[in-house]
């Protein structure tokens, strides 16, 4: 009764109560989509419904379904059935508890400075892994950006403009936790070799974070303090600091051509140890972090800025 | 209390298939992406009883968080996101949309 | 019965079934991206599950002191499992992008009637 006219309780009692589309919900004007039947030009017509009846029939006919059926079931069969000659589950007798897992785990820490044996492992031992993953998100920002982006002229089609900026529930919850998971995120990464964590934990965690963040203060805004161009910059920088930075721990790794590496394991434990694999954890959490971002604003608003 | 933990995961796992099979069954993708994205909260359990917390964190951000945002503004994109188009069942294309438009 | 013993790996294998199934019979796209996500996480699953260990220990070691190997699970596969997980984001990321162009042209996410569609629009050409 308090709270009888307060425009967060009557939004609140609009959206539960009201028999609203999504849209209206989210206070968009959406345009009627226009039929233009007369304009069909000879081209377009095998687009309607007649051409395409019996499409369905054609290729989804009861042979094809028959042994789909049968080749899922055999599938299936044949699976289950390999588990049984498998190894036992939670056996510490299996082909995989070998010299290679007892040196990872037993000699990782004195040879890596790596508390967190995992860090260790995919940031040292198997380091160019990594970098091909690294550039494997890379790879993909780019193929997205390709196929889905917008040219600058366009303005962004107001039916694609929808915004969670109205919303009271996500706008105050949002803002609320934004803050709090970016910490966390900062955390993950930068203690990825001392707890749980790690460059594509912490990258995702933060990614997630700023997605918030956009959701909460709109696109512009974040558009405006996250520009394309320092997403352009960490990236490059991240993955030429890894190569780089790898290349010089291989070169000098080898004993027999007498230079010595100056990067060393240091203390375990400390918060600047490890040698290579703390800024390695934060280049690919940066290039985790720009990849989940840049995937949200490209399929939000068709380009970056 | 090693018991207790085997029944804890054997039930997960029953429920991460009772996730899949949802799934896989409802007809609309509306519905079975919220069901993913349970299924990846699920996961995210097993993977901290498989002590392997790196993988339970990577997991409940990825799998539950972005993952799902993409899906949905995807959906959102094509405005399908109020419509009921499961598998186009009644064999008929949207004629409300312009097909002349890009 | 080994199988009873496996049950994780079963899970992993019946996941597996369901994606595959998905599919196979999903005519929707966006379904079929979904098995291929549910596909990945039981694979990830079944990995993850070889080099558990009942008894032991997450594979982070005490700072200082003696390290033995055999009171910590075997690490490898989830060193693999980690940026797995991460690359079927952007993979499934690729193939929305995809499916958004696709539907822009077609108008639909039935597979099998933009694949008529395209045979239509070759033979006119």
């Amino acid at each position: 009764m308090l709270m009888k006219n307060n425009k967060f309780s009557s939004l609140l009692k609009e959206w539960y109560e009201g028999n609203l589309s999504f849209d209206e919900r989210m206070n968009i004007e959406t345009e009627k989509p226009v039929i233009k039947k007369e304009e069909t030009t000879e081209k377009q017509k095998i687009y309607l419904v007649k051409d395409v009846e019996n499409a369905e029939e054609k290729l989804t006919s009861k042979g094809y379904k028959f042994f789909s059926v049968i080749f899922c079931v055999i599938l299936a069969v044949i699976l289950v059935g390999t588990v049984n000659f498998m190894p036992l589950f939670a056996d510490d007798n299996t082909p995989t508890t070998n010299e290679v897992y007892e040196h990872y785990v037993g000699e990782g820490r004195d040879q890596t400075g790596a508390v967190n044996t995992v860090a260790g492992m995919i940031l040292d031992y198997r380091a160019f892994d990594t970098l091909g993953e690294s550039f494997v998100l890379f790879t993909a920002t780019c193929a997205v950006l390709l196929l889905l982006e917008q040219s600058k002229d366009k303005p962004i089609k107001k039916r694609e403009t929808f915004t969670y900026t109205n919303d009271p529930i996500v706008r105050l919850v949002v803002k609320l936790l934004t803050p709090i998971i970016i910490v966390f995120g900062i955390y993950v990464l930068f203690n990825g070799h001392l707890s749980p964590g790690g460059g594509f934990s912490g990258g995702s965690v933060l990614g997630a974070g700023f997605i918030l963040f956009a959701m909460a203060y709109g696109e512009d805004f974040a558009a405006k303090v996250i520009t394309p161009k320092i997403i352009r910059v960490i990236t490059i920088c991240s993955l030429s600091f890894y190569c780089l930075a790898k290349s010089y721990s291989f070169f000098t790794g080898n004993e027999f051509n007498g230079i010595h590496s100056i990067i060393t394991p240091g203390t375990p434990g400390n918060i600047v140890s490890g040698g290579l694999i703390l800024p390695l954890n934060i280049a690919v959490g940066f290039v985790v972090c720009c990849t989940m971002y840049s995937f949200y604003m490209i399929f939000k608003r068709g380009r970056l800025d | 209390m090693e018991d207790i933990i085997t029944i804890f995961r054997i039930l997960l796992l029953i429920s991460l298939i009772v996730c899949a099979v949802a799934t896989a069954l409802s007809k609309r993708v509306m519905t079975a992406l919220i069901i993913f994205t349970s299924y990846s909260i699920v996961m995210a359990v097993v993977w901290l009883l498989l002590r392997s917390p790196d993988l339970a964190i990577t997991e409940a951000a990825v799998g539950a968080g972005v993952n799902g945002v993409l899906f949905f503004l995807t959906l959102r994109k094509l405005h399908l996101i109020d419509k009921d188009f499961a598998d186009d069942e009644d064999g008929k294309i949207d004629e409300g949309v312009n097909v002349n438009e890009e | 019965m080994n199988l009873l013993i496996n049950y994780e790996a079963v899970t992993s294998m019946v996941l597996f079934a369901i994606g595959f199934t998905m599919l196979v019979f999903s005519k929707n796209i966006m379904k079929k991206i979904l098995g291929l996500n549910i596909v990945d996480t039981g694979v990830y699953l079944f990995l993850a599950s070889m080099g558990y260990i009942e008894g032991k220990l997450t594979p982070i070691v005490p700072v200082a002191g003696p390290v033995d190997a055999l009171d910590y699970i075997n690490p490898i596969p989830q060193g693999l499992v980690l940026t797995g997980i991460v690359v079927s984001v952007s993979f499934s990321a690729l193939m929305l992008a995809l499916t958004v162009r696709l539907y822009r042209k077609y108008r639909t996410l039935n597979l099998d009637k933009i694949y008529e569609m395209c045979r239509k629009e070759d033979e006119q050409e």
